[in-house]
């Protein structure tokens, strides 16, 4: 190249790829944060169902036939739906935009790479229920939660049910238009919400419940309550989570258009 | 790391969608630190032949190469160095303009000064703004800049100057051919025949996927041919055309000049344009 030394004399190249993934989390998980109705669906649903569950509950003499608080068995419940909500609902309603915006292409053309694209979203929802589970145990803990972790259950937990419902969120915001993935995955949140054994344990759905488990909703709560309540982990609801994800992602690999 | 190899080389490239075919045997290539320009009407093609560049499309067929590089294969290598306008979008609708810029930027090894850069396109007051509450032209500027803040050896420009007013459209142009001087080529789609003359050292006209003209603006407007156009003040009786044609024929023969084409028909919007200025409405 010759010529003078400008502005704009080329000197291309691309950023380290783990500054580009870190670039690329803290974006969108600052996105999600400042979005009224993702925050809406990430913190305040999460928090209301956890209060109103817990003294509704204690008012109507809620009987899940356990011996434990009902705001033991709630909290853990209610950080498996915030793990839904995120990884689910609010990935799959931002990146059927992104398609929509163009985001996505614009995005293609920069030397960021779709692998590093895709850790980047994880990332930004890992960051995202990070901060979830510390205003939803805190809310707990006021209304009288005392867990006895096993970390390494509740982490796997997270990470498993992360990976399921993440990729089945990319699958129904590739397949449908925007308006059409904002409506599908709200509906699909609800429905799981109220009958898919997230928030309630299975003995609440009587002989229901056997189906209920193999749900991803079902084996991400009964996960979480296992890691929390009886401080162990749930290996077989890992398995199903487990399977779940491979589904996603097969579905997910075959459909997904990234414009 | 001295690279001979032209900045863009497109040899017989067709594109179809379904059976229509976008892009038609088209063959073109790019000079290094040069300005050229794409021309053409709407659905002419541009934009398929400048997303085959940019590796978002796969060849049907021919093959295109992108500094030296395949840009479906050598993708990875290739992107890095290569900056992208798109036609519209290409940013969050919350995300404010500067973030946005700072973003692009965070991507690239050695990005220019964002706020110079959204200084020099006239985004200092809109920087907190959210995408989706930016003027037309606003976004334009920003996806420019998002174009350029890797500091790229080539940058494909979609439509760069659609809708901006005419201050941002000579900013713009003055920035594209500081660009050149600096050493980085610019290819940029328009169908803004004033664009085309004013900015590009090189234009290839295309028309339902094919080059039907290429050169420089003087070599494509000097040319071998002139246009005649007569307005008459009345309607013609049915039996003019004949007579018309006739006489146009009789001095052509007597002059040996060759008429290419003649037409007949009623008064134009395009003709009252022409008559009140001396000028053509459309290219």
């Amino acid at each position: 190249m010759t010529g003078r030394q400008g502005t704009f004399t080329p000197i291309p190249g691309a950023a380290p790829l783990w500054r580009q993934v870190l670039a690329q989390a803290r974006m969108e998980s600052r996105l999600m944060l400042r979005n009224g109705e993702q925050l809406l669906l990430a913190v305040v649903i999460p928090v209301i169902v956890l209060i109103g569950g817990v003294t509704a509950g204690e008012h109507l003499s809620l009987d899940l036939e356990t011996a434990h608080p009902l705001v033991d068995i709630f909290t853990p419940g209610v950080i498996a739906l915030a793990v839904m909500s995120t990884s689910f609902t609010s990935l799959a309603i931002a990146t059927g935009f992104e398609r929509r915006y163009g985001v996505i292409k614009r995005l293609g053309a920069s030397p960021l790479p779709r692998s590093g694209l895709l850790a980047g979203k994880v990332g930004a929802l890992l960051l995202v229920q990070l901060l979830q589970v510390i205003v939803i145990g805190g809310v707990g803990q006021l209304l009288g939660w005392t867990p006895e972790p096993e970390v390494l259950g509740v982490a796997l937990a997270i990470a498993f049910g992360t990976a399921a419902f993440a990729s089945l969120g990319l699958f129904v915001a590739g397949v449908f238009r925007a308006e059409a993935t904002l409506a599908v995955a709200n509906l699909i949140y609800l429905l799981l919400l109220a009958g898919g054994a997230v928030v309630l344990p299975l003995g609440a759905y009587g002989a229901f419940g056997d189906i209920v488990r193999w749900l991803p909703s079902g084996a991400l709560g009964e996960a979480m309550r296992t890691a929390f309540i009886d401080g162990e982990v749930a290996w077989r609801d890992l398995g199903v989570l487990a399977v779940w994800a491979v589904v996603g992602t097969t579905l997910t690999a075959r459909t997904f258009k990234w414009e | 790391m001295p690279d001979a190899s032209p900045a863009v080389s497109v040899d017989g490239l067709v594109m179809r969608y379904g059976d229509k075919t976008a892009v038609d045997s088209l063959s073109l290539t790019v000079e290094r630190a040069t300005i050229t320009a794409v021309l053409g009407p709407n659905g002419a093609g541009k934009t398929t032949t400048l997303e085959t560049c940019e590796g978002y499309r796969k060849p049907q067929q021919g093959t295109v190469r992108v500094l030296g590089l395949d840009p479906t294969r050598d993708r990875r290598e290739l992107l890095p160095r290569i900056g992208v306008m798109l036609q519209a979008g290409g940013a969050w609708s919350g995300v404010r303009a500067m973030e946005m810029l700072e973003h692009v930027a965070k991507l690239h090894a050695n990005p220019l000064d964002t706020d110079m850069l959204a200084e020099r396109l006239g985004l200092g007051d809109c920087g907190r703004t959210p995408y989706r509450r930016l003027s037309g032209g606003q976004q334009q500027r920003l996806g420019l800049a998002m174009a350029l803040v890797g500091r790229p050896e080539i940058v494909f420009v979609d439509e760069p100057t659609a809708g901006m007013d005419p201050a941002a459209r000579r900013t713009t142009w003055e920035l594209l051919e500081e660009l050149r001087a600096d050493g980085v080529t610019v290819v940029l789609t328009t169908h803004y025949m004033e664009e085309a003359e004013r900015l590009a050292d090189h234009i290839h006209i295309i028309d339902r996927g094919r080059l039907i003209a290429s050169g420089s603006p003087e070599e494509l407007t000097r040319g071998t041919s002139a246009t005649v156009r007569l307005v008459v003040d009345q309607e013609l009786p049915a039996d003019a055309e004949a007579a018309l044609r006739a006489s146009v024929d009789r001095w052509s023969a007597d002059h040996g000049v060759g008429v290419r084409s003649i037409s007949f028909g009623s008064r134009t919007l395009e003709d009252v344009f022409l008559e009140l200025t001396g000028r053509e409405l459309q290219p």
